[in-house]
Order: structure tokens, then C-alpha cells, then sequence
């Protein structure tokens, strides 16, 4: 964007809006008080309609916390960051969920991890986190129950090798704290009670219409250990019969604070951990945190490692919706057998992942500037193989299986609608956005890597149902083996790494924001550097996790059977969603 | 006509079932423990069922697989070992979970380190097989082993289990050993030429 058009901008949002002039950083910053007018601002006059990202950074040395709001136009094109600055005894900033209702879910992990309230929220409680712990882990002076030091590496590995077991160090029961007015014995869960008295808020039919009935609405609880919620995930639902009043997703048990492990980690150390976030597309996760610690030190990978990284993110988005399209099958009650023939394709996917990385699911494969290694002997002939013969053939079969199958149709034509406006509202991201109508696909709206040379048309659906979900992701698949095919003609000889692969990256000082768009739906990676070997903040925003915000407007007013479709047709996965 | 969606659906399983008994007929005899037929059923042109009768029948894995790590040593002519790690710490020092503990060794006499590990411990229970300390090695030292099957009662490697000759190492990775013997032979030569 050009100095005018930018000024343009900053005139625009108003008075006390400055543009961040820190090194290394862009956007704007804004008085916490004008931030609700700025973002109405911001989305009604200069088409940034879509708030992709919040999330919050303690600058501990300056006694500041920050808000980080990411907004892109739907139309397309980079994006505008806005950032509010709080005092760190009292951080206060008014929400943005009444303008942007994907903000909810978000808003809320803000405030478990990092303690900034935000006022006007419906419903801020804890996320991620239960009530019974002590403090906002991902602030600075906050330590965990098994601290060693700041950062990696630790001492005590090598130069002094003092073998240890940490749960030797601090034993069970010693490694848990309780915020100072909480005893664990008498504690009553009032974190449901207040669950439970958010669902009851909202006034929904009553009674089915007939007040002679006299019946009562009544709470269900889907899991956490439900088969249909696809790992340890709890929705809780407000029925009227069988009819869906409201409901909660509540997540958190496979909450591990990825993102504080990170920040000690060094920036190499993260490259095996973001496999584990969406661990059906690791490839995705290296890629995006790639191009973000990439931006940071201004390095770009050689021709033949981009086309490599193309190839290895579009052969995962092909092995997830492959599964994803079984799971769904799984969701409707056609137990196992299309996820089985689902994964035949996928375990020969996942063949060449471990050829050519090491691991099927938990790759490790790229690197800054470059990857791992190169494709070994044998492995191309066995993509072509299966780019140009067998998975064309295969799914063209899968879609002959289940496409036309009455019982799919008549559970999923018409099911768990969401509009297209809400989508945009609620933030949603990937193949459920594309699905409702909107052509919003990061690698058309914003390309990376080398994504603007390939010919490939972004998949869109019109009705926004279960159904259009399903079809969505066979599109995506075609449009993959279409992108594939352009790879493995136009896949240039030469090196695979920039430079020497260095195990300590020097990071300047700075921040990037790299997206790409995973299988799941747009993934990025906030990324604060100070120049030291470790992130000073490290922030993901999971496609999964956002998604889930549309759960509710999906499932209102269909049947309790319905909420298991839909849940599956959002196509979530835990290690990403609790993180 | 309503069920004609499903009638085809179902003839794409019935297709699938008929076709695992016509491999078994193709195969016969050879179906479940031979390469050749596991290398066409595991491969592009596979049909029928796709599934393999663990643990009698096992999968080969591809020379970049990686498990857990393992240590190399060279062996002399009179069967001695010499440790190929020198204690250096760059395995301990790019681990992300940090499951690598070295002690040093040092010279009794003069009380300066000598480039060999006293001891080397791996948490395999902490170790997450992403392979960085692997990669990073300078002297190829440490590399990933292809051993999946692993129970044991301790989870805490000490040098002793972690050792392998090189003759393993060159068994399973063949590519790879060839690839960095060659690199050492020149860097030896390279290192020869500067000194004479």
C-alpha cells in the first residue's frame, strides 16, 4: 500500500489514532476509549469487514499491555491492524463482539491467558482454563509449576549435565496452585452454574408454542467424552424436545499453553511443536510458521523449496478432507466404512510424508529458508503416480459413494444454515466461509509463498449448509489436484535451503503476522521478535477454534441430531481448538 | 427413483469386497508376509482391503523414518569402541523438550574436558522424534533410529542403550551413510592436504 493511501487511512479512523512506529512494526494505535469507533470505522467505510485475529501481548519492561485486532477485507488484499495499549494493573478495553461477533470466543482466551477484561462482553469467562487456577499464564512474570528458566536451552542438559526427572522435582500435588480464595474440596463447578445461567438468558420459543404443554426446557451435555465430538470436547445444549434453543462449546481439557512453551522455546525449537497443533495437517502449520519467522528475517526459500512446500500443503489439504469428508460420514452414522476408504488415499499420502520428512503425521519438514531435505529417490514417481492416476479416480469414487446417498441429502441439504453475512460476523474461516457463499481463500485474497503463479479457482458454495460443507471440500480436493499438477510440470532443479541451516536463527527485532490457508481454514502466526534466540510473543491464530464460534448459529432451532452434523461439517481438530 | 443414490453407494463397498477376495486369488498363498505383494497392495495400484495383520505382518519403513535417537560408535579392528560424539551439546542444546542430559568427561589429571560424553541420557519418555538433534550434529554422532517396537520398564536412556555400532546405522540408512562417509573422507582429506 502506498504512503497516500495509508494516510487516507489514518485520517480516516480519526483523532488520537497514530501509526505504530516501533521498529519492525506496522499498524496503528488507538486509544483504548475510540477502538469500538474505530473498528465500526474501519469496517463500514474502508471494507475491513473481517476481524481474522485478536490476541494480547505483555511488554512486561514497559509495564504495557496490548491488544492485537488483525482486520482484512473480504474483498480481498492486505490487511489493517489496529492495537490498543492498556495500563498493566487495570487493562481494560471495550469489547468488539457486539460489531464483530467472531470476536467472542477470542476475546475470552485474552482474558484467561492474559487477564485484559473487555468490557460489554457477553459472556467473559474463563476459555481455555478452569476456574480453579491461579493467574493469566502468558504474562511475563507468570511462571509455570515446573519452571527451570526463561528460555531454552536450559543449563542443567549440558554444559552441567545433571540428569533429573522434573515430577521428581515437584511432586503431584505440589505442582498445582489455586487462585488465593479457592479450596478444591468444597468447590462446586460455578463455572457451570454460570454456564448454565448464560444458556438460560436467552428467551427462546418456550414450551414448543403451546403453553398447555407445560414442559420444562432442559440441559444436555454432548461429552466431553461424546464419540461424535471428536476428541475431549464438551458442547453444552438448551433443548425445547428435541429442538435446539442455545448452546455452549466448552473446551480446554487438551489445553497444554502451546504458546507459553513456545516463548521459552527458541525460534527452530516451535518448527516441531505447530505440528501438533493441527496434527492432520502438520505440512500447514511449518508453513505458516515459516513465512511468519521468515518476514521477520526478510529471507525468502529457493524456487525448488517453494514448489516443494506447495506440493507438500496441497497433498495435506487433499489427506484432511479426505478425512474430513469420512468423519462427517462417521458424524451422520455411517459408522466407519467411508472414513476406511477415506484413508486408504490418506495413508498413501501420509507414505510420502514419511519418505520424504520422517513422519507420517508429526513432519517437521520445513525450516527458515528452506526444508529439510530434498524429495529422496523414488518419492516424485510415487506422486505423480498418485496425483495424475489414482487419486483422481478415488475420489471421483468416494463421491459416486456418498454424494447421492438419499440419507446423506435428506440429513444434510438444508441443515445447519449460515448465512453469508453471519459467516463474515462470526469470523469463520476456510471451507466453512467458502461454503456460505463468500470467495474468500488467502491464497487469492493475500498469496504467499508462490501460490500467485498457479491457476486454480477458489471453491464457493451458495447455501451455507451441512451439505454444501461436504461438497465444498470434494471441490477443494479437485482444485488441489489441479495446483498439483502445475507443481509436478513446472518443479524447477536446485537447492532446497537459503543459505547454511543454522540450529539458532537470528530473528531482528520486529513483528510479522504469516497466514496461509490450511485445510481448516486460515492459520496465522503473530509473531514478536526482540532479537534475542527466543520469541518474545508467539500467538496462533487456530482455524479450528474460531470456527467454532459458528456452532451455535449453525445449530439453533434444528434438531439435537443436528448439532453432531454440524459439529463435523465444521471439521474441527482438538490439538488446534485447546491448544 | 428414491434409494437409486444408495444402490450405487453400495455397489461401490460390494465392488470393494468382491475385488479383496479376487486379490486373494491373484496373491494366493503370498498375500500377507511377501514384499512383492506388499509393495502393489501398499502402493498406488492397491485394491480390495488395504489393511495389513499387525504385528505378523509388518510394514517396511522408508530410509528417512525416524524413531527415537540413538548414539554411533566406531569399531577398531580388535572390536574396541571409540564414541564418534565429542560432547560438544549442540543435540542438548537445540531439543525442543529438552530430554538430552551430557555429562562431560574430564582429564583427571589436568581437570580439562576431554571430547567424550562420561555419560549421555535420553528421556524417551519427553522425546518428541522430531530429529533436530540429528540434523544438527556435526560429526554425525546421533541419528534417528528406525526400532518402533520399544517397551521397556525404564524410559530413561543411558549411554549404554543408546549406543549402536556404525554397521547399523549404515544397515538402515544406507543412503544416508554412504552420503556422509563420503563428506567425511573428503573433509579428512581436505584437513591432510592443509597439514602436509
Amino acid at each position: 500500500m502506498t504512503d497516500k493511501v495509508l494516510d487516507n487511512v489514518e485520517s480516516r479512523l480519526g483523532d488520537g489514532v497514530v501509526r505504530d512506529e516501533r521498529g519492525g512494526y506496522s499498524g496503528y494505535l488507538v486509544p483504548a476509549a475510540r477502538l469500538a469507533n474505530v473498528a465500526r470505522t474501519a469496517r463500514d467505510e474502508l471494507g475491513y469487514d473481517y476481524l481474522s485475529s485478536v490476541t494480547g501481548v505483555d511488554y512486561l519492561p514497559e509495564g504495557k499491555l496490548e491488544v492485537v485486532y488483525q482486520l482484512y477485507p473480504t474483498a480481498g488484499g492486505a490487511g489493517l491492524v489496529l492495537k490498543a495499549q492498556l495500563p498493566r494493573e487495570a487493562p481494560v478495553v471495550p469489547s468488539l463482539v457486539p460489531l464483530f461477533p467472531g470476536a467472542e470466543l477470542q476475546e475470552r482466551e485474552v482474558w484467561d491467558l492474559l487477564g485484559i477484561r473487555f468490557e460489554g462482553h457477553p459472556d467473559l469467562r474463563r476459555v481455555l482454563l478452569w476456574e480453579g487456577f491461579a493467574g493469566h499464564p502468558l504474562r511475563k512474570d507468570w511462571t509455570e509449576a515446573y519452571f527451570e528458566e526463561d528460555a531454552k536451552p536450559f543449563k542443567s542438559r549440558w554444559p552441567e549435565g545433571k540428569i533429573h526427572r522434573i515430577e521428581d522435582k515437584v511432586p503431584f500435588r505440589h505442582n498445582v496452585a489455586y487462585p488465593p480464595d479457592f479450596t478444591p474440596d468444597g468447590w462446586v463447578p460455578e463455572g457451570d452454574a454460570a454456564l448454565y445461567a448464560g444458556l438460560g438468558q436467552v428467551t427462546g420459543g418456550g414450551n414448543g408454542g403451546d403453553p398447555a404443554l407445560n414442559t420444562d426446557e432442559i440441559i444436555v451435555n454432548l461429552g466431553p467424552q461424546h464419540p461424535s465430538t471428536h476428541g475431549v470436547f464438551r458442547v453444552v445444549v438448551r433443548l425445547d424436545g428435541e429442538t435446539v434453543v442455545d448452546l455452549k462449546p466448552v473446551m480446554g481439557y487438551l489445553h497444554r499453553n502451546h504458546e507459553k512453551i513456545a516463548e521459552r522455546n527458541t525460534f527452530l525449537m516451535n518448527m516441531p511443536f505447530t505440528d501438533r497443533l493441527d496434527y492432520f495437517s502438520s505440512m500447514g502449520n511449518n508453513f505458516g510458521y515459516a513465512l511468519a519467522v521468515e518476514k521477520l528475517m526478510g529471507i525468502q526459500p529457493p524456487e525448488r523449496a517453494e514448489y516443494l512446500r506447495v506440493m507438500m500443503a496441497e497433498l495435506t489439504r487433499i489427506q484432511n478432507h479426505l478425512s474430513a469428508i469420512g468423519f462427517l460420514l462417521n458424524d451422520l452414522g455411517a459408522f466407519f466404512t467411508p472414513v476406511m476408504y477415506a484413508f486408504e488415499e490418506r495413508e498413501l499420502i501420509l507414505d510420502i510424508f514419511e519418505a520424504t520428512s520422517g513422519s507420517r503425521m508429526m513432519c517437521n519438514y520445513f525450516r527458515f529458508g528452506g526444508l529439510e531435505r530434498d524429495l529422496p529417490d523414488g518419492v516424485l514417481p510415487k506422486i505423480r503416480e498418485l496425483v495424475y492416476e489414482r487419486l483422481p479416480r478415488k475420489v471421483d469414487e468416494l463421491d459416486r459413494y456418498l454424494t447421492e446417498n438419499e440419507i446423506v441429502r435428506a440429513r444434510c441439504i438444508g441443515v445447519g444454515v449460515l448465512t453469508r453475512e453471519r459467516a463474515i460476523a462470526l469470523s469463520a474461516a476456510g471451507p466453512v466461509l467458502r461454503a456460505s457463499g463468500v470467495p474468500y481463500d488467502v491464497r487469492r485474497a493475500e498469496p504467499y509463498s508462490i501460490y500467485d503463479r498457479f491457476d486454480f479457482d477458489v471453491a464457493v458454495r451458495p447455501h451455507g449448509d451441512v451439505y454444501d460443507r461436504y461438497l465444498i471440500r470434494f471441490d477443494e480436493i479437485r482444485q488441489s489436484l489441479r495446483i498439483l499438477d502445475q507443481v509436478l510440470k513446472q518443479l524447477p532443479e536446485g537447492e532446497i535451503q537459503t543459505g547454511k541451516p543454522q540450529y539458532q536463527a537470528r530473528v531482528p527485532a520486529g513483528e510479522a503476522y504469516g497466514r496461509v490457508e490450511n485445510p481448516k481454514g486460515e492459520l496465522g502466526y503473530y509473531v514478536i521478535s526482540t532479537g534475542k534466540p527466543t520469541p518474545w510473543r508467539y500467538h496462533v491464530r487456530a482455524p479450528s477454534f474460531i470456527n467454532l464460534t459458528t456452532l451455535a448459529e449453525m445449530s439453533r432451532g434444528y434438531k439435537l441430531a443436528d448439532v453432531v452434523v454440524s459439529l463435523g461439517s465444521i471439521d474441527i481438530v482438538l490439538g488446534e481448538v485447546d491448544r | 427413483m428414491y434409494g437409486l443414490g444408495m444402490l450405487k453407494g453400495l455397489g461401490v463397498t460390494l465392488k470393494h469386497f468382491v475385488v479383496t477376495y479376487l486379490e486373494d486369488l491373484r496373491w494366493i498363498g503370498k498375500r500377507y508376509d511377501s514384499p512383492e505383494s506388499l509393495a502393489v497392495r501398499q502402493g498406488s495400484q492397491a485394491r480390495g482391503a488395504f489393511t495389513v495383520q499387525y504385528p505378523e505382518v509388518k510394514l517396511p519403513v522408508p530410509e528417512e523414518f525416524r524413531f527415537t535417537p540413538i548414539l554411533l560408535y566406531e569399531e577398531g579392528p580388535n572390536g574396541e569402541r571409540k564414541d564418534r560424539c565429542t560432547s560438544c551439546g549442540i543435540c542438548a542444546k537445540v531439543c525442543p523438550p529438552q530430554c538430552i542430559w551430557i555429562v562431560r568427561t574430564t582429564d583427571p589429571a589436568t581437570g580439562r574436558p576431554v571430547p567424550e560424553p562420561a555419560e549421555f541420557y535420553i528421556d524417551v519418555d519427553i522425546c518428541m522424534n522430531c530429529g533436530l538433534c540429528a540434523e544438527f550434529c556435526p560429526f554425525d554422532a546421533i541419528k534417528m533410529d528406525h526400532n518402533y517396537e520399544m517397551a521397556t520398564w525404564d524410559r530413561l536412556s543411558d549411554k549404554e542403550r543408546l549406543l549402536k555400532p556404525l554397521s547399523y546405522y549404515a544397515a538402515i540408512r544406507p543412503n544416508n551413510y554412504a552420503r556422509e562417509e563420503a563428506a567425511r573422507a573428503e573433509k579428512e582429506a581436505a584437513k591432510a592436504a592443509r597439514q602436509a
